[in-house]
């Protein structure tokens, strides 16, 4: 099998979910290669090498400086109907997405979106994954080749296995309807932390935390962590914490690596917001809250003892 | 100017997985994808009370999807055109991109507009794959949109922070659904709704082959259905005073500190 | 105590208005019909067969001759009843049109249960001639309202859903049309960037078919002075739909237990199980208003009914996936208006009170009253007589009174105790008396409104089974089974005082089955949100408005 993985990068780095596809592709056998395309891009093929990419193809070219989609489907495309790949793998982002879309319809070919798994089965690459709201697990295919895929963010950790990898810069030939968008303003960051349907950690308040001003014990939690504070429409409904951190079935739905719940009884309508996340941590007084069913550690205890000393404990451990 | 707005109707609840075809039971009541009306209420802003501007619903989808696109109709839009077939059940993103590109083509409009996603498939893609059919400049995730001197602007959150991309018309534009609130439909509209313009082509119409649509032009299959792996039992602890070291050990313990 | 000592903050003349859109703005129809339930569905159906047949009277209504307006998202979606329907009035609606098997029916009931229940036992009483079924069909109201929908379109009528009609338009004495609600407002009425405002509706002829605590059918009765001689009272109903391993066969009632027996409780209530086909059955509680017991919940009382070992086993194996709660008119014959008409004015269904309580039927008089309504309107129009002139809409009271709506509830009006009573009670006297060595039924006959019952406490909620996520469940995951999805920031369409005694909030809070009050502080902290619309809250000291149409329960099966 051969296996081409598009690295996304963001300002010099090859980005986490990238590395951690490409480690999968390594795992499942077969020759893989990985796709960095950019401008000023060249450093970053030995970064890829690190993380079992045995050949790196260069796309490097002042057009492809902006991170925008289509000509990238230009570059990919080209790749995979010249060396034939049968597997072309995404870690998911804004800019993947649209990118492997994009190629799906040049080459008319397969792209199964949301998985959480890859595996070979019978001789078969079989794709794991959960569809309607995670109620439901799909096993899915393609019809012949090449194969695409988009790897749900956060599914695979990246491992390193030091090469050299074998590096390749690949002629950049654009489409004319590929370079019509024009990136005007590349921002950064904007707010202070990550919004709650960014973040790799949600630390979430409920009604237990007793009023307004004890959301600080929260944000002291999720800064430590690097998160954002998500809330229960039962605090956003008594003004404590703005709308637009409501997790549920009337506000967002999250799916964090690490969700903690804290003063949270765990209702249907919030469940239904976070219950995609990846480990979830339930801290309430009621043993027999609903939380509890569904919570990997469920700690049951009072909040204003546990949260400060957890905080505590996770800047100690981070600064360490 | 004509703006074309791609939208879906989706099952309204209960959504399940037929078993026995493995796709998406789609015999309840279907609603328009909420996530299109934000394009819908886009497209509309955008036309404002130009006389010579159109907002066109296009559609790719069973015959029943006219009931719920008539809430777009409402709302304002001028017409929809639903492209439906029996052969086209089943299509995945390659079949259906072909098919929505082939109807979008007849009709040449300046802006092609797509909502953030489909609630029922969440893939999210949709525009991307059009665009490349038609050729034409995509900008995605749009939460803010202009357009002037023959060309739009949108603004768009990536999980690095915000972008302002341009490009010229005719252009494909998928918006978010931070861009606007969706209007109601007023009585006065929805009376009227079932007035306007509603046509049906099917794919022969479109000159699409048959082994381009449905599930012989799709390159994605569904081997199995299953239920979700079990969460794992919830490991309980009482907290002695220890509650937060026994929390930092469980985290390191999973790899999520 | 009672909750009559906390009147809502409510005026009727909130609900009554003149058109106020400008003439060129307003919308003008032929027969507006409030409510798509059996009564206002079968009203437009009905005036379709009329109209189909006098196309020159068709023309002069309009481009749009019948209007339904329906506050649920989709007709069905607020319909909710047991539901064993006597197939009579379908059969005279659809006569020469319809064959009963085509309709959305689960089947036919061949064979009848009633039990008087204690704690572990289940005795089998003699199904009393009230509470015989044998012939009727069962089905899905929510269902049947559904496919009711679609042959008034077939029809020709425009059904609006997602519109509540929140006022009666009156001008000169006779009533103009609705007005619908605003969309779009947020949670202290101001006007969001969606904001829409409602339209005034104008028709020849208004039919109110509200169904249950109908809020412009209370402000008729109340303006046009149609109050009958006793108050309404009501009970409220909740139910669920069970997907089960092993079908049911027949239809069962039960009475006694979990409710109790002692007068002062004044507990009156029981079960009904209904089998829909062999895969799906339907459960539910009902128990008058009038209760005292501040703890009483009929959620609760349903979730201690299914731990019975009768139904447990019933269950054994099965999945829950429906759950909805509405109220039921008890008042019977002596609680109907005294008139149901008024200048331009229709009242049909379980507006008026259109139920045979004793029989715990009211789906067949809807759409008999429903099919009279739109008959007595069509002979108007096709006289071309002024609408609005007093009486001219009167030959519907002569024909509601020739029917065997009449009939049936004139019959069972000397059932005194029956009305007292309800369905269980008053139906199966003989059988409970027998049963429970004469402790069955507690009590007076009902005569009083709901909200005047001085209330007590028992510690009754001790009883109540904690919800375990199999076989019972807590009102938020049953809220959240009723397919509700209201927006968190709507505005608040109860009505009811904020600071009242600390039992009233209790009752209120116990009582709810979408947990929408909760008393904190002295004061009831109010999720309107939560809301499925039952309207209990009418009955016990509060008031029900229409909330923004779309918004509550989106019921399917119930
Ligand atoms: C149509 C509808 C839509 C809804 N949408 C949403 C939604 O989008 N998001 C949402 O969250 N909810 C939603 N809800 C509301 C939901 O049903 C719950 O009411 C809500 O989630 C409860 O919030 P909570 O857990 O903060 O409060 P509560 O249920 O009051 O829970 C507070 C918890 O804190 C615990 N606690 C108290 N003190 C302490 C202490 N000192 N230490 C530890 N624990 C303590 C208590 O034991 C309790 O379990 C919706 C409901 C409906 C009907
Ligand atoms: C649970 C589930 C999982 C699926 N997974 C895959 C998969 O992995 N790969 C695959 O190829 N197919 C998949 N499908 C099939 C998929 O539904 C079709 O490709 C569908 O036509 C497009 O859905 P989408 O998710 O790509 O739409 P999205 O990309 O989420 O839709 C974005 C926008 O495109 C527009 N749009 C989408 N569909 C239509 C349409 N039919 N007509 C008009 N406008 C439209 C709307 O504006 C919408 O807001 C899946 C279907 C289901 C039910
Ligand atoms: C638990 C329970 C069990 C029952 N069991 C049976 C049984 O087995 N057999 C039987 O024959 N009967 C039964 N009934 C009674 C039966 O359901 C009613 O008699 C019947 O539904 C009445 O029909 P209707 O059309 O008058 O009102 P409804 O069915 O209540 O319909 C009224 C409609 O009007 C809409 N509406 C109301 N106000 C407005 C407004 N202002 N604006 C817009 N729309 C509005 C509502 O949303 C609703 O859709 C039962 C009732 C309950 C609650
Ligand atoms: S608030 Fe709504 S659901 Fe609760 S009792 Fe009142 S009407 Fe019923």
């Amino acid at each position: 099998m051969s296996t081409l993985v598009f690295l996304e990068h963001h300002e010099g780095e090859l980005q986490k979910d990238s590395l951690g596809v490409l480690a999968k592709a390594a795992q499942l056998g077969g020759d893989v290669s990985a796709l960095i395309a950019g401008s000023g891009v060249e450093g970053l093929a030995a970064q890829a090498g690190r993380f079992g990419a045995a050949k790196v193809y260069v796309a490097d070219d002042p057009a492809l400086e902006a991170p925008l989609p289509q000509p990238r489907v230009d570059v990919a495309a080209d790749l995979v109907r010249r060396h034939g790949f049968e597997t072309v793998l995404f870690g998911a982002t804004v800019l993947t997405a649209d990118v492997a879309a994009g190629l799906a319809a040049r080459l008319d070919a397969g792209l199964n979106w949301d998985l959480v798994d890859l595996a070979q089965e019978d001789g078969k690459l079989v794709g794991k994954r959960p569809a309607l709201d995670d109620t439901v697990y799909v096993d899915v295919g393609w019809k012949g080749e090449p194969r695409l895929a988009l790897i749900r963010t956060g599914t695979f950790e990246p491992v390193e296995s030091p090469a050299e990898p074998e590096v390749e810069r690949v002629d950049v030939q654009l489409e004319d309807f590929s370079t019509l968008a024009k990136m005007i303003e590349q921002a950064h960051e904007e707010s202070e932390g990550p919004s709650i349907e960014d973040a790799d950690v949600i630390v979430a308040g409920g009604r237990g935390l007793g009023g307004p001003d004890n959301f600080a014990l929260v944000e002291e939690l999720a800064k430590a962590l690097g998160g954002a504070v998500a809330a229960t429409r039962a605090v956003v409904d008594a003004g404590w914490y703005p709308y637009s951190t409501q997790v549920g079935q009337t506000g967002k739905t999250v799916a964090p690596r690490l969700y903690i719940a804290v003063g949270i009884s765990g209702a249907i309508q919030h469940k239904v917001g976070m219950q995609g996340s990846n480990v979830i941590v339930a801290i309430n007084k009621d043993p027999n809250a609903p939380i509890f069913e569904y919570a990997d550690l469920g700690v049951v205890g009072d909040l204003h003892e546990i949260i400060p000393k957890l905080t505590e404990l996770v800047r100690q451990r981070k600064a360490a | 100017m004509k703006i074309a707005v791609c939208a879906k109707a989706v099952p309204e609840q209960a959504r399940r997985i037929d078993p026995e075809t493995k796709r998406l039971d789609r015999s309840g009541e279907q609603t328009l994808n909420p996530f299109d009306a934000n394009a819908v209420e886009e497209g509309l802003r955008l036309k404002g009370d130009a006389a010579d501007a159109e907002v066109v619903l296009f559609s790719l989808g069973p015959e029943r999807s006219l009931d719920a696109l008539r809430k777009a109709l409402a709302m304002g839009a001028d017409r929809v055109v639903l492209v439906t077939d029996e052969a086209a059940a089943g299509s995945d993103l390659v079949a259906s991109s072909y098919a929505l590109a082939r109807v979008l083509e007849r009709e040449q409009a300046e802006l092609v507009l797509f909502g953030q996603q489909a609630n029922d498939s969440d893939g999210a893609v949709m525009w991307a794959a059009v665009a490349d059919r038609l050729r034409r400049p995509l900008i995605s995730q749009v939460a803010e949109l202009t357009v002037s001197d023959g060309a739009v602007r949108g603004k768009r959150q990536t999980e690095f922070g915000y972008d302002v991309i341009e490009a010229p018309l005719p252009a494909v534009v998928a918006v978010s659904d931070a861009i606007n609130e969706p209007r109601y439909p007023s009585l006065k509209g929805i009376m009227g709704a079932k007035k306007k313009p509603q046509e049906t082509v099917s794919l022969s119409d479109l000159g699409v082959e048959g082994e381009r649509a449905g599930e012989s032009g799709s390159r994605t299959e569904v081997y199995a259905l299953g239920e979700p792996p079990p969460r794992g039992e919830t490991q309980r602890v009482e907290d002695d005073g220890s509650g937060a070291e026994k929390i930092v050990e469980f985290l390191l313990e999973r790899k999520a500190l | 105590m009672k909750p009559s000592d906390f009147p809502p903050p409510f005026d009727v003349s909130e609900a009554v208005a003149r058109p106020t859109d400008p003439e060129d703005e307003r919308i003008e129809v032929g027969v507006a019909i409030v409510g798509a339930g059996p009564a206002g569905l079968a009203c437009a159906i009905r005036l379709g067969q009329l109209l189909e047949e006098a196309p020159a009277i068709a023309e002069r209504l309009g481009d749009v001759p019948v209007a339904v307006i329906e506050k649920g998202k989709q007709p069905g979606s607020h319909l909710l009843s047991g539901a064993v329907v006597n197939p009579r009035a379908l059969q005279r609606l659809f006569a020469g049109r319809k064959r009963l098997d085509e309709l959305p029916f689960y089947g036919v009931v061949e064979q009848e249960s009633v039990y008087f229940l204690t704690r572990n036992r289940a005795a089998r009483i003699p199904t009393p001639p009230t509470m015989k079924n044998h012939g009727n069909r069962v089905a899905s109201l929510s269902e049947l309202g559904r496919w009711l929908a679609a042959q008034a379109e077939e029809a020709g009528a425009m059904i609006l859903p997602e519109t509540a009609a929140t006022k009666l338009l009156v001008e000169h004495g006779r009533v103009r049309g609705i007005r619908t609600g605003d969309k779009g407002r947020g949670r202290d009425g101001e006007e969001l960037p969606n904001f829409e405002p409602g339209s005034d509706v104008l028709a020849r002829v208004t039919v109110l078919a509200e169904g249950t605590q109908g809020h412009l059918t209370g402000a008729a009765i109340e303006t046009f002075g149609l109050a009958g001689e006793n108050p309404q009272v009501w009970a409220l109903g909740v139910k669920e739909v069970w997907r089960v391993a092993r079908p049911l066969r027949r239809v069962i009632h039960t009475m006694g237990w979990p409710l109790r027996a002692g007068a002062k409780y004044r507990e009156f209530g029981g079960s009904f199980i209904y089998p829909m086909g062999d895969e799906l059955l339907t459960l539910g509680m009902v128990v008058g208003l009038d209760y005292r017991d501040v703890e009483l919940s009929v959620h609760d009382l349903l979730q201690e009914l299914k731990t019975h070992p009768l139904v447990r086993k019933l269950l054994d194996g099965g999945e829950r996936i429906a759950w909805g709660a509405k109220t039921i008119p008890e008042g019977g014959f002596l609680s109907l208006p005294k008139r149901l008409h008024a200048p331009g004015l229709l009242l049909a269904g379980d507006g008026p009170g259109f139920v045979n309580v004793p029989a715990l039927k009211g789906i067949h008089y809807a759409i008999e009253t429903g099919a009279l309504a739109a008959e007595a309107a069509f002979a108007v129009l096709q006289r071309g007589e002024a609408v609005g002139r007093r009486g001219a809409l009167a030959s519907y009271d002569e024909a509601v009174k020739q029917s065997f709506v009449w009939r049936d509830l004139e019959q069972v009006r000397n059932m005194r105790q029956a009305f007292g009573r309800g369905f269980w009670l008053g139906g199966a006297l003989a059988g409970a008396m027998t049963a429970s060595h004469g402790k069955f039924p507690p009590g007076d006959a009902r005569t009083e409104p709901d909200a005047e019952q001085e209330l007590i406490r028992t510690g009754r909620a001790r009883r109540y089974p904690a919800p375990d996520g199999k076989l019972t469940f807590d009102k938020l995951s049953s809220v959240f089974l009723s397919g509700n999805k209201t927006r968190d920031d709507a505005p608040n369409h109860l009505r009811v005082q904020t600071r009242v005694a600390p039992e009233l909030a209790e009752l209120w809070a116990r009582m709810c089955p979408a947990q929408v009050y909760e008393p904190q502080d002295g004061r009831v902290e109010v999720t309107a949100s939560n809301c499925v619309q039952c309207g209990a809250i009418t009955a016990k000291g509060g008031r029900l408005t229409p909330p923004e149409g779309g918004s509550g329960p989106e019921y399917t099966l119930t």
